[in-house]
């Protein structure tokens, strides 16, 4: 007898639970497979998907419209789904670089300036690498704001930034 | 933004002491201020500059702040050398012959503006030639 109820009571919970939990769980499979087309695509790696009764929202961000685009139609594809909501954003562009890059006759314009400004500071010593100045050698300290004033005006030229931790300031 | 907090005390003052075009951004590590504005005003910023950062050491910004931006041709200038004659050359570069040279304190007029290095002056005795802006200051009328 005790035996009949608990199995009486197994099968009902069985059932109960079947018909709650169906969607919530088919939802669920969906899910796993949409997340695997999204993985297969490494442009798609900011995008997240939720299943909600068959209906997939995607969000996060991605690259450019056309993969935007891509993963709605992706997604769409998926066994299961009944529509799709894209709620991906388009990441803004990168901003333009602040100094741009110098062709080579800029970067020997820029070495010269770079030459005249230190001219009249005898010890100091400069080197110009990817548009990027080391300074060396000592200077007074007194003549240490001049020095750098003139040469923080050549990012005008193309200057982008200056090391001048192995400068000896006297 | 952290470079911005560091220097906040100098783009504040950038703001309000009326800088033109002025414009901070913060890439690759650097922060760019640039801008026109008047020699104290550009002094002004420099003396911050060297409290936030003593001796200008740390390398992590580039302040471009053109004082001279607004200098018309036929504007005066003084020679600002620290103790010698300015020389005045054949050409934009220090790689062009002397061609002539201004005393220290002396007013030469600017003829034209080669690039932000390099203007041609002329003297009061007529002479004309290329000099090094960094030792050219404009006379304020």
């Amino acid at each position: 007898m005790k035996r009949k109820t608990i199995g009486l009571v197994v099968v009902v919970g069985l059932v109960f639970a079947l018909s709650s939990c169906g969607s919530k769980t088919k939802d669920a499979d969906i899910k796993v497979a949409a997340e695997n087309v999204l993985a297969a695509d490494p442009a798609c790696s900011g995008l997240h998907v939720t299943i909600n009764d068959g209906v997939a929202t995607i969000t996060g961000e991605v690259k450019d419209e056309a993969t935007k685009t891509m993963a709605q139609k992706a997604i769409a594809d998926v066994k299961g789904v009944k529509s799709v909501e894209n709620n991906a954003t388009v990441a803004p562009p990168p901003p333009p670089p602040v100094v741009p890059s110098a062709t080579e006759t800029e970067a020997a314009a820029l070495t010269k300036a770079v030459n005249d400004a230190i001219k009249d500071y005898p010890g100091v010593v400069a080197t110009v690498n990817n548009q990027v100045l080391t300074l060396t050698g000592e200077v007074k300290k007194a003549d240490l704001q001049k020095l750098m004033m003139s040469l923080n005006s050549l990012k005008a030229m193309g200057l982008k930034s200056i090391d001048s931790k192995g400068l000896v300031k006297k | 933004m952290a470079l911005q907090d560091k220097y906040k005390a100098l783009v504040d003052a950038a703001n309000t002491s009326g800088v033109n075009n002025l414009q901070v951004r913060e890439q690759g590590g650097v922060l760019y201020i640039d801008g026109n504005a008047k020699g104290n005003v550009k002094q002004q910023l420099w003396d911050i500059y060297g409290k936030l950062d003593p001796d200008y050491a740390s390398g992590d910004l580039m302040l471009n702040i053109n004082s001279v931006a607004g200098v018309i041709d036929g504007s005066k200038l003084k020679v600002t050398t620290k103790e010698s004659n300015l020389n005045i050359r054949s050409g934009a570069g220090t790689d062009f012959p002397i061609i002539s040279k201004a005393a220290r304190g002396e007013i030469v007029t600017l003829v034209k503006k080669e690039n932000d290095q390099w203007w041609v002056v002329k003297t009061d005795k007529g002479k004309e030639g290329f000099a090094f802006t960094q030792y050219l200051t404009p006379v304020e009328s």
